[in-house]
């Protein structure tokens, strides 16, 4: 930072006749004004419309719906869906990770798997709901699997298919972070593998681990393509609410009803997302 | 590291002796476990694939074998037909990465060199995209595409939107790209040589960058031919929610298992491609 200063009074001579009246953050202005029109501006439209009333006061009363049984359902229905599959997804993601992470570094396995990861982690939607269906589907290849468009367990599938390869993307680090040391270390102790893993290994890993499984849960809780693909008459969670709320909004008696929903869900992620961020610091203070 | 391991070894003979029979053990349980969690993981992930390869290659009759949805995917009516579509999503990625670039290399590069301060403001807008979901972020978009609408209908406006999911995944790509060198002595050189800011940041900053650029670009493109929740809610249409609308007229429909399979098989190259890359980088 210090260097960084030098260079600023550095260059001063050369630009300061020329262009005294812009101070240096100027040149952050369009970056800032994109993510204010289309990323802030959007958030305080939902918080906005979500404390509105009928005839547009600001009012509480919107929020009545978030205490409304069916409504309840969906965030319980949420929250379910994804705890259940970020807990799996998490398990055995870190399980096909430390696999991945003990091989070649350089190696073609890493590297199928790595980029497998990143497409079915990010890429599914859509596509992931149409190749379940071709597989285990009422008219499926493999088996025709009756609780196919059962919630929790249909969808859950199809979740945990693009949890795992998420978990393996962020779980990754933390295992290559582990030093071969602390292993030999343990070993020259007289330690077993199992002991390692117990007292060495697991406790290093443990923030790291847990640190993911709440991302995988935020993940759970914001997926909405591959739910609507699976089932869109049906609601069970809160994204798919926000849909139908959102398409026929119009005119009805709870005009407010998907940024309220909205709102309810962004609270739901930043207290995860900020359970997560607070692990990965701590789960950083050994894995550099 | 394994290096070290090795010469620790031979330095002295007699206990690397010992360890060795030990790692030799722990070294095939491990190779052991490692071929199991590949094989079931293998099929678990390769399964569904399969199936969608299978169901894209359904001929008129039930269990009979055909090309015919792979040639459908330049030729399926629609409407929207469904190759105008997948133009449209094409063209969407290759705006949403250039203006993604646009908007992000210059700033980077110049909180670094100039206004350090604002740094972590600026990460956090980067990374705010990752909570809040695509779901909630529509439902503050849609009023400003009904006004957006006023002056353009056009589904390419959807990258206004776009860049923004992309922020996240580009922004970790391009700073990793950025912390791998010497921004200050960089532009110190340069600036001492008589170049202005612009030629800085452009002619010599951006070029040391080109791995992380194309990172941020792949990544760009693979996450816009994945969209759907955005494009739908905002009643556009993608190639995605063509797909969507093809499934629900006509389940089993062939030729959306065909072209899913397509495009995911184009973004699985695409990343693989940026693998390949992230190594060159690593050893240049």
């Amino acid at each position: 930072m210090a260097v960084a200063t030098t260079t600023e009074t550095g260059a001063r001579p050369v630009r300061a006749g020329r262009r005294l009246s812009l101070p240096a953050w100027v040149g952050t202005v369009p970056f800032l004004g994109y993510v204010g029109v289309f990323l802030l501006l959007p958030t305080g439209i939902v918080l906005f419309h979500a404390f509105q009333n009928q005839s547009g006061g600001f009012s509480l009363s919107g929020l009545k719906v978030l205490g409304d049984s069916t409504v309840r359902g969906f965030f319980v229905g949420s929250a379910e869906l994804a705890a259940v599959t970020s807990v799996i997804g998490a398990v055995l993601g870190a399980i096909l990770a430390y696999a991945v992470a003990s091989g070649n570094p350089d190696g073609v396995v890493r590297r199928l798997y790595l980029a497998a990861s990143g497409v079915l982690a990010q890429f599914g939607g859509v596509t992931l709901a149409f190749a379940f269906l071709a597989t285990v589907g009422p008219t499926g290849l493999l088996l025709h699997a009756s609780w196919f468009y059962d919630f929790p367990q249909g969808i859950g599938l199809i979740y945990v298919y693009f949890q795992i390869p998420l978990m393996v993307l962020v779980f990754m680090p933390a295992i290559d972070g582990l030093k071969v040391q602390w292993r030999e270390a343990c070993e020259n102790l007289g330690g077993s593998a199992w002991q390692y893993w117990l007292h060495v290994g697991g406790p290093l890993l443990a923030p790291a681990f847990l640190g993911a499984t709440l991302l995988l849960f935020a993940n759970g809780l914001s997926a909405f393509a591959t739910i609507w693909a699976w089932e869109n008459q049906i609601a069970y969670t809160v994204p798919q609410q926000i849909s139908i709320a959102l398409s026929s909004e119009v005119g009805l008696a709870n005009a407010n009803e998907s940024a309220v929903l909205a709102l309810g869900m962004v609270i739901m992620v930043v207290i995860v997302m900020t359970g997560y961020v607070l692990l990965q610091r701590r789960a950083a203070r050994w894995l550099r | 590291m394994a290096a070290v391991t090795s010469l620790g070894e031979s330095s002295l003979t007699a206990p690397a002796k010992g360890r060795r029979g030990m790692q030799a053990g722990r070294r095939r349980r491990l190779n052991l476990f490692r071929y199991l969690v590949f094989t079931a993981f293998g099929l678990f992930f390769i399964l569904p694939l399969l199936a969608t390869a299978r169901f894209s290659l359904e001929g008129s009759q039930l269990g009979t074998w055909s090309v015919a949805a792979w040639k459908q995917i330049v030729s399926y009516p629609g409407p929207p037909p469904l190759l105008s579509s997948v133009e449209i999503t094409l063209e969407l990625a290759v705006i949403t990465s250039g203006v993604v670039l646009v908007l992000l290399v210059p700033t980077m590069i110049w909180i670094q060199l100039r206004v350090q301060w604002i740094g972590r403001v600026f990460e956090f807008l980067c990374l705010l995209p990752l909570t809040i979901p695509a779901i909630v972020l529509v439902v503050g978009l849609a009023p400003i595409y009904n006004f957006i609408r006023h002056y353009q209908l056009s589904a390419l406006q959807l990258f206004w939107a776009y860049v923004i999911l992309a922020l996240p995944y580009a922004y970790r790509a391009l700073s990793a790209g950025l912390g791998a060198m010497d921004v200050t002595t960089l532009s110190e050189a340069a600036r001492s040589l008589g170049a202005n800011w612009f030629t800085v940041i452009v002619r010599v900053i951006a070029p040391n960058m080109r791995q992380a650029i194309l990172n941020a670009m792949l990544l760009t493109s693979a996450l816009v031919l994945g969209e759907f929740t955005i494009a739908y809610l905002l009643l556009y249409n993608n190639l995605q929610v063509n797909l969507y609308f093809i499934s629900r007229a006509t389940p089993n429909a062939a030729v959306i298992f065909s072209t899913s399979l397509g495009a995911l098989i184009f973004a699985f190259v695409l990343l693989l491609i940026l693998s390949y890359v992230g190594r060159r980088r690593a050893r240049g």
